[in-house]
């Protein structure tokens, strides 16, 4: 269901007053929690919840060829379903846009900050290196899964292990974990985004307020290096709201980053 | 700041263009004598074409939107357009290209006064050399206005960038994916309205707060000249009979 005109009205208006449906201010967060570990069989997962926003992520891997123009690199792939039963919005049917989105956006954020050692996940130069597929899938879609997302990547690389490899029969043995753990880097990126919806700039939007989002800006940074970027959406931001977005990314990656580490141990 | 600055001047780039100068740029309209609007942008090696149809009736009928008319943006390289061929129709990476474009001409496109109706706007890369997003919106926005569709302004397009620690503008192929050195290449492209209002913005690489403000003036102050280019090629496609 799409936010009704009257209800839009009244959002923007409390907005103006600093203040929201659900009584947070305009830069609060819901109240994140993550659990990794959450799938047997899979090399890494979480499950994600962010109010009342789930998803859960997996890892999977596989061996694969390089590509040419990385012949002694791994490689990743991300994709994200929006899974019609997390929201009447979305149907079966081949991905649409936003999931299309979502993922290449997410893939950046994971690749260019190069949180991934891909270097570390070649097994035989120009034959074999790992393949770490990033499977993403909305359980309910009740706002901002773009950020629920994101957490849920980087808690469920966080906790993968590489499975076995049969050298000689050239086998994966999928199942049998290793205790290497897939290599990550030290510097961890969190993807967040910021919505513009009238005057206002606003962080974890909830399903009714995301209907009304002028313009949003997705950042992927960590410690005041920003990796990655993406302003989406049809309305045209002014040079001093997308600095004032690259001051408050500061503040607020800090304090997400603190909950993030807190929720992992 | 200082830092940058200085290394400003020590950067040799493989072209021999400055850190702060942009490709060889042309535009031409009319490139598609069948289309409502069609235009040309071609920077250094990258060319873009672009062709407008509409305001026509939108089909699927579902589709259509009562309250104001719809933008649609198709962008797509061509398979000899690159080096290694590419396998002809729509990828991941070109649905995100076609949507970041129609949002890239979104605000300065005034489509209120056409209901139910939709603005068709195809874009095809004959020949790619990095930067394609940017030159495709170009020439989108130059095929629009010759298409006679009201706009409030036309948008400008432009990366800027870093190549290890300098900051730089329009990055080619080479610099944007076999430049290692350091900490390797960064990509930002961006597109500006006529007053300087941002419309599409994206990061790729490894930059802080204080080169990414930097960047972007690098790139407004690059969006004026081919914002100028642009505005040129419009005039210079109306003939006036004396």
């Amino acid at each position: 269901m799409k936010t009704s005109k009257i209800t839009g009205k009244r959002i923007i208006e409390y907005l103006g007053k600093g203040k929201r449906f659900d009584g947070r201010k305009l830069d609060e967060y819901r109240n994140l929690s993550i659990e990794t570990g959450v799938s047997k069989n899979a090399e890494g997962s979480a499950r994600v919840k962010l109010g009342e926003t789930e998803v859960l992520v997996g890892i999977k891997m596989g061996m694969g060829t390089p590509y040419p123009d990385s012949p002694d690199k791994g490689n990743m792939m991300v994709t994200v379903e929006l899974l019609p039963l997390s929201s009447p919005k979305y149907e079966l049917g081949p991905p649409q846009f936003n999931s299309i989105e979502m993922a290449r956006v997410l893939d950046r954020v994971v690749r260019e900050s190069k949180y991934i050692q891909l270097d570390k996940l070649c097994v035989e130069k120009g034959e074999k290196v790992w393949t770490v597929f990033i499977d993403v899938y909305a359980i309910n879609d009740a706002g901002n899964l773009f950020d629920a997302a994101g957490f849920g990547i980087m808690a469920a690389l966080k906790n993968a292990k590489i499975p076995k490899y049969d050298t000689k029969a050239e086998k994966v043995l999928f199942g049998e974990l290793s205790d290497k753990s897939l290599p990550v880097a030290k510097n961890n990126p969190l993807s967040l985004t910021y919505s513009k919806i009238g005057e206002h700039i606003i962080v974890d939007p909830t399903t009714e307020e995301e209907d009304l989002i002028d313009t949003r800006v997705t950042i992927g940074s960590s410690n005041g290096i920003i990796s990655s970027m993406q302003k989406g959406k049809e309305v045209s931001l002014e040079i001093e709201e997308f600095n004032k977005i690259l001051d408050l990314n500061e503040v607020i990656w800090k304090e997400m980053f603190k909950k993030f580490e807190k929720e992992l141990k | 700041m200082r830092i940058i600055k200085n290394k400003m001047a020590d950067i040799k780039r493989l072209s021999g263009r400055k850190a702060d100068e942009i490709r060889p740029i042309s535009a031409k309209v009319g490139v598609v004598p069948n289309a409502d609007g069609s235009a040309m942008y071609t920077s250094g090696k990258t060319v873009a074409i672009a062709a407008v149809y509409g305001p026509k009736k939108m089909h699927p009928q579902h589709k259509q939107n009562p309250e104001k008319g719809t933008l649609r943006c198709t962008y797509s390289m061509m398979s000899f357009s690159v080096t290694d061929r590419i396998r002809p129709g729509p990828n991941r990476r070109s649905t995100e290209i076609s949507k970041i474009t129609e949002w890239a001409l979104a605000p300065v496109v005034m489509l209120d006064d056409f209901p139910n109706q939709v603005v068709d706007v195809h874009i095809n890369m004959t020949q790619a050399d990095a930067g394609t997003r940017c030159a495709g919106i170009n020439a989108a926005a130059m095929a629009l206005a010759h298409a006679g569709i009201p706009m409030k302004n036309i948008v400008s397009s432009i990366a800027s960038g870093k190549l290890d620690k300098t900051v730089v503008l329009d990055l080619d192929k080479f610099e944007d994916s076999d430049f290692d050195e350091g900490e390797g290449s960064t990509d930002i492209p961006f597109t500006f309205t006529g007053d300087g209002k941002i419309t599409h913005i994206q990061v790729d690489g490894h930059i802080n707060k204080e080169e990414l403000k930097k960047s972007m003036e690098m790139a407004l102050k690059a969006s004026k000249e081919i914002y100028e280019v642009q505005k040129q090629a419009l005039k210079d496609s109306i003939k006036f009979k004396k």
